[in-house]
């Protein structure tokens, strides 16, 4: 195991932005972190690389706990993971140029001297598809799509095992992020590291992760892997996710059964009682409102759920009661 | 990083910005005018306590060339020792409160915890204070001297220096360019000079350059309320105090600190803008 969050808590104040939350990557694994925005799922990936401090729970990276590890002593472990930022333009210190920003890590770890530094930039921002002469420009001489390939190329250049990409598209233009996104796919076959990639579009993840995970109010509810998931949701909420995604076929479109949750996240201020799922789920009856669901999985295939009605021969439909 | 050659050239590439801008180049004249006055003008000039009884109140003419005040010194003379106070009073002032208040608004703003409301609170309180009336108090407390006018300006604009440094660093340090720092595995000392201090730079700047004119004035009035240089120094607020007396007789001999102290203050005006824009690398080219 590369990372092993167990029971993460994190609130903020009252807020609890993550409320009990476990989750592995293994060797190599892209999971994809999914929910929607309040749920929690940024939180997760700054716990990690304790750039917030958890309220409670373990974090593991490498097998070793850095949820207590001092400052100074978290610094070494800072080579084996690294993270990618949403905005690409607050995330590129305005004052340093690019050479400057992606060999950071190697000049703060003192891992080369200048000249070796000076080499790897290039051959990172080769690695990443900028052409050298974006060395000396500063982040504001770049569009999106390319300082969000100069965060990539920072967060890679110490080839980190793990990789925490927290919406590394969703601030480009539809047509730039597909680009980024198989350029992630392509470094990460080519690199080998971990990742977690928080989204709060399944669609991203598709063709990218290995596993899914989904979050509610600070909480997983589904888990399994990437196909499964596709294919077979068991949570309602995540069918709703599922069918709010478009399909690119338009018969199949328009065959599609929908479902529309009702109202807002409910305010992490004060989660619901019983499954924090019940104010907004077409299939929530009484023992949901009372019962707080454990994610179980019933069929033991992988695929847990946190939903009273998935057991070993029956999974929710929640588009069956519009 | 930088190899040999890129910090020269980004020197020069700073200084074809300031260049090519004619504002900025106004300010920089002014300014040098200002400190070549300061540096050199007392050495060609004569005694500015020499008195010439047969030409008080005198006009400009070529043994005087601003003329003589109401006791017969050579105004010329005063105003060129007098830049030395106002340069001294404007500019070691600004740089006390930038040197004491800059460190204090970044370890206030990086750290919060317990310092930066007890810090924040004495700044609300000494705020309340209108700055002269602060400088006046100090001065007092100091008493006369040139050395007194420093420390009183310096102290009276301190709590404006951290209040601006400590805002702009609240809004630095969320940015996810620091957090991308801490994730680098920088160390704070690091993250503070190379991260936060360069990015909050400009409103700081602007506020220095705000301060010198400022405190060249505060330096007037302190000397006119006698708590600042004492006669026979000449300063320029001195000057002016002075001078108010024979407005009818003798206009020129107001005029001349007046006229410097305006030049002085608009070329420091002038200069911080056009700093301001030349190192910050996203104001065009």
């Amino acid at each position: 195991m590369i990372l092993k969050i167990d029971n993460l808590v994190k609130h903020y104040g009252p807020v609890r932005a993550v409320d009990g939350l476990s989750l592995e990557i293994g060797e190599g694994e892209v999971l994809g972190l999914v929910g929607e925005s309040g749920s929690g799922k940024s939180t997760v990936g700054k716990c990690v690389l304790r750039l917030t401090e958890p309220t409670s729970g373990t974090i593991e990276l490498g097998g070793r706990d850095i949820t207590h590890l001092s400052r100074r002593a978290l610094r070494p472990l800072r080579r084996d993971v690294h993270m990618v930022f949403q905005d690409p333009y607050s995330s590129l210190n305005p004052r340093f140029t690019i050479e400057r920003i992606v060999g950071e890590p190697l000049l703060r770890h003192k891992v080369a001297d200048r000249r070796e530094t000076s080499r790897r930039v290039s051959e990172m921002l080769e690695k990443v598809g900028l052409r050298q002469e974006m060395r000396s420009r500063f982040p504001h001489e770049l569009s999106g799509g390319q300082r969000q390939r100069v965060g990539l190329a920072r967060a890679l250049i110490l080839e980190p095992k793990l990789v925490v990409a927290d919406e590394p598209v969703s601030a480009l233009d539809v047509s730039v992020q597909a680009s980024v996104l198989n350029l992630i796919t392509d470094l990460q076959k080519d690199m080998g590291f971990s990742c977690l990639f928080i989204t709060h579009d399944l669609s991203v993840v598709e063709f990218l992760a290995d596993r899914i995970a989904v979050m509610y109010l600070g909480r997983i509810v589904e888990s399994g892997p990437t196909e499964e998931i596709f294919a077979g949701p068991r949570h309602p909420y995540t069918q709703a996710l599922l069918s709010a995604a478009p399909v690119a076929d338009p018969v199949r479109q328009r065959e599609r059964r929908r479902i529309v949750l009702g109202g807002d996240v409910p305010s992490p201020l004060d989660p619901p009682s019983g499954c924090r799922f019940h104010t907004r789920c077409p299939l929530a009856y009484d023992e949901c409102r009372s019962v707080e669901p454990a994610l179980h999985d019933p069929r033991g295939n992988g695929h847990p759920a946190a939903c009273h009605l998935v057991t070993a021969d029956r999974v929710p439909d929640a588009a069956a009661t519009r | 990083m930088t190899d040999a050659i890129a910090v020269p050239l980004r020197r020069a590439r700073m200084w074809r910005r300031f260049r090519r801008r004619p504002m900025p180049m106004t300010g920089l004249v002014l300014v040098a005018g200002f400190l070549l006055l300061a540096l050199v003008g007392p050495l060609v000039t004569g005694d500015p306590a020499q008195q010439d009884y047969l030409a008080t109140l005198a006009p400009p003419s070529a043994a005087h060339p601003m003329g003589t005040d109401d006791l017969g010194r050579d105004a010329f003379a005063r105003i060129a020792h007098g830049a030395q106070v106002s340069l001294q009073a404007g500019v070691l002032s600004t740089a006390l409160a930038m040197a004491v208040g800059i460190p204090i608004g970044l370890v206030a703003g990086f750290y919060r915890r317990w310092l930066d409301p007890i810090v924040m609170r004495l700044v609300d309180v000494t705020l309340a204070f209108p700055f002269l009336v602060f400088a006046v108090g100090l001065a007092a407390i100091i008493g006369p001297s040139l050395k007194g006018v420093v420390l009183a300006l310096g102290f009276a604009q301190l709590p404006a220096v951290i209040r601006i440094t400590r805002g702009e660093v609240l809004a630095i340090r969320e940015m996810d360019y620091v957090a991308a720092a801490v994730a680098d595995g920088a160390g704070d000392a690091h993250i503070i000079f190379r991260y936060v201090l360069p990015n909050c730079a400009s409103p700081l700047i602007v506020q220095a350059t705000v301060a010198i004119p400022t405190a060249i004035i505060g330096e007037s009035t302190l000397s006119f309320l006698g708590l600042g240089v004492q006669p026979p120094t000449p300063s320029w607020g001195v000057m002016l105090t002075t001078a108010q007396q024979y407005l009818g007789d003798a206009p020129w001999l107001a005029i001349w600190p007046g006229v410097m102290i305006a030049l002085a203050t608009l070329g420091f005006n002038l200069l911080g803008d056009g700093l301001r824009d030349v190192l910050d690398p996203r104001s065009g080219p």
